[in-house]
């Protein structure tokens, strides 16, 4: 094993530290405003072509029969299994106190959030009456009208209403101290603002003890939340008898794209995060080296997993489910199919296998590329099944309208200005979180040989079993 | 109880399509227009699937009357999340129009594609509006909607019977597509009834059920002779 001296990196004092992380929260210069302009715009294209939908029909979404399920659903399953990022990364780092994770948590729990919520704007988008979506709640009512506990979409309500509210918290407890920092740096409506989200956090040793317990214990529930919400939304589709639907595999393989698909739009934020904050200090090569290798992990486990569906599939040579593998192998969406291996397996594979590759440029074209793909991924389990139904009469064709298309590609917009929104409002590096990790950082400084502390060192660092 | 079933005689069948206009007529189906029903939208509670069997010059087409099998093991009825598909107990798979919501998952888990979506308000140009069955609901649009086996002529006949303090006879009900039905290939009755005529026809060596491989147990029996 090399023994490369540790390149250290200056490790920034408690005044810089909240000059960097609170800056953005209180200085607003002009280009923020024409990109919260931009995305408000985007925005408010979903909502008007929305309002064009309700007013006249579901029919302005280019589904049809046999295709009754669309580009809702799909953006719907991708918008999940983005939200796979933050529980991942935040919790199971947490919970193995993997050191690194630091300056990674917030910005991938809030990940979740906001593709929880754009996601879940989906199903109701998607409804033929969206103003009733409220009878799938079990509120109790003088009819004994209840919602069908053993329909796949009930249990996806119930899955999602669990982790979203589950992610809130998750999200906001880590938040609490950096509001009270907040509130003591601001004045005027933000004080009072910040005040209220702060609980009265005094920083009392009490607090803190309650405050880790709590996170810890967060940390552990989220984890097994978010598997089951992946493996219900899986279950949409393999509850039901139709070909190349019905599989064992589904849920893990989707469980496995969520968190694919989930890696790859974190190391977009860090990377945008960290240019337009300007926190190379804080985010470091490191982080994306380390989260590259995980998303590396997926990728193989993503390829194993469709190639795993596939063979099984072919080999089987079931007539209903032949011509639904024949059109994504070779047939109508062979295209699209191919692209999609190209987008989640091929780019990839050598840009996050190879050391030298593994830069943050790459690392973001890669990631690019697999959210492409894991979009693609979702449509070609929907749409190629149901434009081949059992009985051949009825194939049938499927082609995104206008108005679908506006919806699904503006929820991106939807997203981009939650987040953007939150920028603004919270530090997006847990300001205690860093600081508790230098404090780590110095306390075994001397004595571990492995300094894997909060961002301090540069991948060449680290020497396991030194 | 009555368990009502429904058998369909291949080898009498022409393709002639007078089971799919009866259907409209009778149930109130939306015309939708040749740009909607190019892209899919058409209503066919009941339809004729056309299919060809060898090649020029040998070659025949074959025709199948497709409509709700009314399934005992019905798949569209576990996944609604609302309840608004569920199963009578005279064995008839209903579709509540008012507490559907428009998932159209259970059309999606039906392996027959019988199921029907109303993806607009549906609008009958004057004076079709005034030939409107009166006995039968208008759909809104975004809910699903499909083949009863003519609930209103069951009801109908049922209501009848029991005015004039008897049991209802195997033949008081026919639903429009049988009615209408030039080569009697379609027969309706009580399956439950051994008496009854289509329970001699179901129990046809002829018979057997579409897909029944899936186990969702068809209510409705083909007849088809083999080799013929």
């Amino acid at each position: 094993m090399a023994h490369n001296p540790p390149a250290r990196l200056p490790v920034p004092n408690e005044a810089q530290i909240n000059r960097d992380l609170l800056g953005p929260l209180f200085k607003t210069g002009p280009k923020y405003y024409v990109m919260l302009a931009v995305l408000l715009a985007v925005t408010g294209m979903v909502f008007v072509a929305w309002f064009f939908q309700l007013a006249y029909g579901i029919g302005m979404a280019g589904k049809n029969r046999p295709s009754f399920w669309g580009l809702y659903i799909t953006t719907f399953v991708f918008w999940i299994g983005i939200s796979h990022a933050g529980t991942l990364i935040s919790a199971i780092l947490r919970v193995v106190q993997a050191e690194w994770r630091r300056p990674i948590t917030r910005c991938a729990e809030a990940i979740t959030t906001f593709a929880l919520c754009t996601g879940s704007l989906f199903p109701i988008v998607h409804l033929g009456r969206a103003w009733l979506f409220y009878w799938m709640v079990p509120y109790p009512n003088s009819r004994y009208l209840w919602p069908n506990f053993q329909s796949p979409l009930m249990w996806d309500f119930i899955a999602i209403n669990t982790y979203l509210t589950g992610s809130v918290t998750y999200l906001y407890l880590p938040m609490i101290p950096d509001m009270a920092v907040a509130r003591d740096k601001s004045t005027g409506w933000r004080r009072k603002v910040y005040r209220i989200l702060a609980l009265g956090w005094r920083g009392t040793e009490r607090e803190w003890v309650r405050l880790e317990k709590a996170i810890s214990i967060m940390a552990l529930i989220i984890i097994p939340v978010a598997v089951s919400v992946h493996t219900i939304v899986s279950w949409d589709f393999a509850m039901t008898l139709m070909p190349m639907w019905r599989s064992t595999i589904f849920g893990p393989y989707f469980v496995v794209g969520a968190i694919f698909s989930g890696i790859a739009a974190l190391l977009i934020a860090m990377v945008l995060i960290r240019k337009y904050f300007k926190l190379e200090l804080y985010l470091q090569p490191i982080h994306f080296d380390n989260l590259a290798k995980m998303l590396f992990a997926m990728s193989l486990l993503w390829f194993y997993f469709t190639f795993t569906e596939y063979l099984v599939t072919w080999y089987g040579n079931e007539a209903p489910e032949m011509p639904v593998f024949w059109s994504k192998i070779s047939g109508r969406f062979a295209p699209l199919f191919w692209l999609m291996v190209v987008c989640n397996f091929i780019i990839p594979f050598p840009i996050l296998a190879i050391k030298k590759l593994r830069t943050i440029p790459l690392i973001f074209f890669a990631s690019v590329c697999i959210l492409v793909g894991m979009w693609l991924e979702r449509f070609l389990i929907i749409v190629p099944t149901l434009t081949h139904p059992y009985l051949p009469y009825n194939y049938g064709t499927y082609w995104p309208s206008l108005t679908e298309a506006a919806i699904a590609s503006g929820t991106l917009g939807l997203f981009v200005l939650l987040y953007f929104l939150f920028a603004k409002f919270s530090p997006m590096i847990s300001i205690w979180e860093y600081q508790e990790g230098l404090q780590v950082a110095a306390k075994h400084a001397g004595e571990l040989a492995e300094p894997t502390f909060a961002g301090q060192t540069v991948p060449g660092d680290v020497h396991p079993g030194h | 109880m009555p368990q009502w079933g429904m058998t369909v005689d291949l080898d009498r069948c022409t393709g002639c399509e007078a089971c799919v206009v009866a259907c409209h007529a009778e149930n109130n189906l939306p015309v939708v227009g040749p740009e909607q029903a190019a892209i899919g939208r058409t209503h066919q509670w009941i339809r004729v699937e056309r299919y060809w069997e060898g090649e020029f010059p040998n070659i025949r087409a074959r025709f199948m009357p497709v409509m709700c099998q009314q399934c005992d093991a019905a798949p569209c009825e576990p996944v609604c999340p609302v309840n608004a598909t569920y199963h009578t107990p005279d064995g008839l798979n209903a579709q509540v129009y008012n507490r559907c919501v428009g998932t159209r998952f259970c059309a999606n888990n039906c392996p027959y594609t019988v199921r029907y979506f109303t993806w607009f308000t549906p609008e009958w140009p004057s004076p079709l509006n005034e030939q409107l069955n009166p006995d039968v609901s208008i759909r809104t649009s975004g809910i699903m909607e499909k083949c009863t086996f003519c609930v209103q002529r069951i009801r109908r006949a049922q209501d009848t019977a029991k005015d004039e303090k008897r049991d209802v006879r195997d033949g008081d009900i026919q639903p429009a597509c049988a009615q209408a039905c030039p080569a009697k290939v379609l027969v309706f009755g009580d399956l439950s009834d051994p008496d009854s005529q289509v329970s001699h026809l179901a129990h046809s060596r002829r018979g057997y059920r579409l897909l029944e491989e899936l186990g969702t147990r068809p209510r409705v029996v083909y007849l088809k002779e083999a080799g013929a």
